[in-house]
């Protein structure tokens, strides 16, 4: 490493965000029963980039998408999407959440699955019609799966129930995309052709931000690197970001201070 | 003879006053069916059992402060109220103690359950001491009172569960989503909380008007056993919800009907055990789950095996011997198989038409030989793709092959030939043929 020992990059800190930035996170901090596993989260993930966000096990990856969608309660922050915060920016947010979430014995099909995407846009009591079912049909062949649309999603692998969750967000129409470890568990040729599908919805303008896992690969599926160990380590450009500095400074062990803490704050409100 | 007569006037309800009990039963049947089954989805099957266990203080409640204010007691709307009261207060606690204690569901609903009937026992005492406690009929509301009941009963029962249904099914597209994937609907900007609240409602009032006809302790039967059943016969939501409110509806209109002929048995418990019939029932012949369907699929996957590793043992001494047919004799050694299990494989093969037989010797048909390259070739192509893409030694793959070739579909064969490169039939044994088998 000829690179100077320097602090990690950081970029866009503090209230200076960039206002053309597809998802940008001010001051979040996010906490289980008062423990806190996201402290002061600041980062702009500018649009029509692949982003990738990268961190040990714990770190918080998950969460982080969790609380861009107002599925956990924030303790504190804000979250601009396209820069409109609240409901009606949820439009634009497509989700892929990790595959153990639901139970695959439920009684519906793929098809039916992929179909959920459209409830967003067709609100209460209006009925899956024949416009959402092409369009599910449409998702369900565009990640390779048109033959499977009538199965029963348990009698399906863990690689193509991942992909009838692609599917799913794929049906949503979004802007920006987030996934959370769509390449879990998935053999080599699903993991390509999920990454085909990304890069086609980065081409077409989308804005996509996905939890990632494997180091290996991170740097030739992305663009963009957010490297999180319970708060933002580094978040930039991918050459700029993925530096040895960085990767140790995320799971090195010089975190155990500020996870005491966060297991003191917890137990203390167990104990009231 | 008589006793078919009355029977067959009871079950195509000659009886005016039966009539309106067994069809307004059989509604609340259809609505509990419904709504247990988005209960049951959600994974909150037994909220229904806790709601009802603590809707037993709400109406001695509500008997007791009607009898203090003079109003005698016997309203039966009031003593509705209360137990609806009671239920919605009981659902409501469990999430709220949820995040005040962080206990997990089932121990909070045990507590809620426990503590709210306890309560409703005590103050059934109190109240049986008050002056017209005893004839109120409090108890009724412990084990039901289908026998004794009237036809306005019938009538609000009915036009009650009636209205539950059809909001059930307005909904029936939300609560698809809200039990299959909750955080997906939030995720889209949908108020799932409103959503679970509405799901809530309707099983706390499916309830109210369950006790009335099974007692509040069999409530829950109403609400589980026909969905629980229903999962049998379909992987569709539509088709399960439909199918359970049909098994409620079949069950309570039984239930209902013998009640009305024998008084003395008590309708709650001939519904639910006729629930219970219909859930083994199911359980048994269900086309898509059941016993027998699952069974028969076993004996078909051992079938097609024991054929496919005879066809695979003949193929392979027909190689190794470079000859035309073969003797029992040598396929004896190539596999732990028994001269019977032999032979008896040999002569479904023949019934087939996969082999024929001539003087105690065996060849194949050319539909035979076609199955048999086949099968030789789906369990060389796994074995290679063990060997080169899994790292398993040579010498293990046969048996790890051997399991996994049967259940090979079209699709992977495809996907493994596209993968090992390889367009044609030509396919080498990775090992030698036969070293690997245990005499």
């Amino acid at each position: 490493m000829d690179r100077p020992p320097s602090n990690p990059v950081t970029v866009a800190r503090g209230a200076e965000h960039d206002p053309d930035a597809a998802l940008s996170i001010h001051d979040l901090t996010v906490a289980y029963d008062r423990r806190p596993v996201l402290w002061d989260v600041d980062l702009d993930v500018p649009a029509g980039c692949l982003a990738a966000i990268v961190g040990p096990n714990g770190s918080g990856k998950s969460t982080l998408i969790k609380a861009c969608l107002n599925l956990l309660p924030r303790v504190s922050g804000d979250v601009r999407v396209f820069g409109a915060s609240g409901r009606s920016s949820r439009r634009r947010v497509a989700y892929v959440p990790q595959r153990e979430t639901v139970d695959w014995d439920f009684p519906v099909s793929a098809h039916d699955v992929v179909a959920m995407g459209t409830y967003g846009r067709l609100g209460w009591l209006r009925p899956v019609g024949k416009a959402q079912k092409r369009a599910a049909m449409r998702a369900l062949d565009r990640v390779g799966l048109a033959d499977y649309a009538g199965r029963q999603i348990s009698q399906l692998s863990g690689g193509q129930q991942q992909r009838v969750f692609l599917a799913r967000a794929l049906v949503q129409e979004a802007d920006l995309y987030l996934m959370d470890e769509p390449f879990a568990s998935v053999d080599a040729a699903t993991e390509q052709a999920i990454v085909e599908v990304l890069r086609a919805l980065r081409n077409d303008g989308a804005t996509l931000v996905v939890v990632h896992h494997d180091l290996q690969t991170v740097a030739e599926y992305f663009e963009h690197l957010i490297l999180l160990n319970m708060r933002v380590v580094a978040s930039g450009p991918m050459e700029a970001t993925l530096t040895a500095e960085n990767l140790r400074a995320t799971y090195g062990g010089r975190l155990t201070l500020l996870e005491q803490a966060a297991t003191a704050l917890g137990r203390l409100s167990r104990d009231r | 003879m008589l006793l078919a007569t009355a029977l067959f006037d009871v079950l195509l309800l000659a009886d005016w006053n039966t009539r309106v009990v067994v069809i307004g039963t059989s509604m609340l049947g259809v609505a509990a069916g419904v709504v247990g089954s988005f209960l049951v989805l959600r994974k909150r099957a037994l909220l229904g059992d806790t709601v009802s266990h603590a809707m037993l203080p709400g109406v001695v409640g509500a008997f007791l402060i009607m009898q203090a204010f003079g109003g005698g007691g016997k309203n039966f709307g009031g003593l509705l109220l209360g137990a609806a009261l009671a239920g919605v207060l009981a659902a409501w606690a469990v999430p709220v103690l949820r995040r005040a204690t962080g206990l997990k569901d089932d121990a909070i609903m045990g507590v809620v359950l426990g503590g709210g009937f306890g309560l409703g026992i005590a103050m059934l005492g109190v109240a049986q001491a008050v002056p017209g406690g005893n004839q109120a009929g409090l108890e009724s509301f412990i084990y039901g009172r289908t026998a004794s009941m009237v036809q306005s009963d019938a009538i609000g029962i009915g036009a009650t569960a009636a209205v539950t249904l059809v909001i059930a099914i307005l909904l029936a597209k939300e609560f698809r989503l809200l039990c299959f994937d909750e955080a997906f609907g939030r995720a889209l900007g949908r108020r799932e909380g409103w959503l679970d609240l509405g799901l809530m409602l309707l099983a706390v009032t499916v309830t109210v008007v369950g006790l009335q006809a099974v007692g509040l302790i069999l409530v829950i039967a109403l609400l589980i056993t026909p969905a629980a059943a229903a999962r049998f016969w379909t992987d569709e939501f539509l088709r399960m919800i439909a199918i359970a409110g049909a098994l409620g509806a079949v069950a309570c209109w039984i239930g209902a009907s013998i009640s009305a002929l024998a008084p003395d048995l008590p309708a709650g418990s001939i519904i639910v055990l006729t629930l219970s019939f219909l859930f083994g029932i199911s359980m048994l012949i269900g086309t898509r789950r059941g016993a027998i369907k699952r069974l028969l699929q076993r004996r078909d996957l051992r079938r097609r095996t024991g054929q496919q590793h005879l066809l695979r043992a003949a193929a392979e001494s027909i190689e190794a011997r470079d000859a035309d047919g073969w003797a029992l004799k040598d396929l004896m050694p190539l596999r732990s198989w028994s001269g019977g299990q032999l032979r008896s494989l040999h002569r479904r093969a023949v019934r087939r038409g996969d082999v024929v037989r001539s003087e105690g010797c065996y060849a194949f048909t050319p539909t035979g030989r076609a199955a048999a390259n086949r099968v030789v070739r789906n369990h060389r192509l796994w074995e290679l793709f063990l060997i080169r893409y899994a790292d398993i030694a040579p010498s293990h793959v046969d048996r790890d092959a051997d399991l996994v070739e049967h259940v090979l579909g079209e699709s992977l064969v495809s996907e493994l030939e596209a993968m090992l490169g390889d367009g044609c039939g030509g396919l080498r044994s990775p090992h030698a043929v036969g070293t690997h088998h245990d005499a």
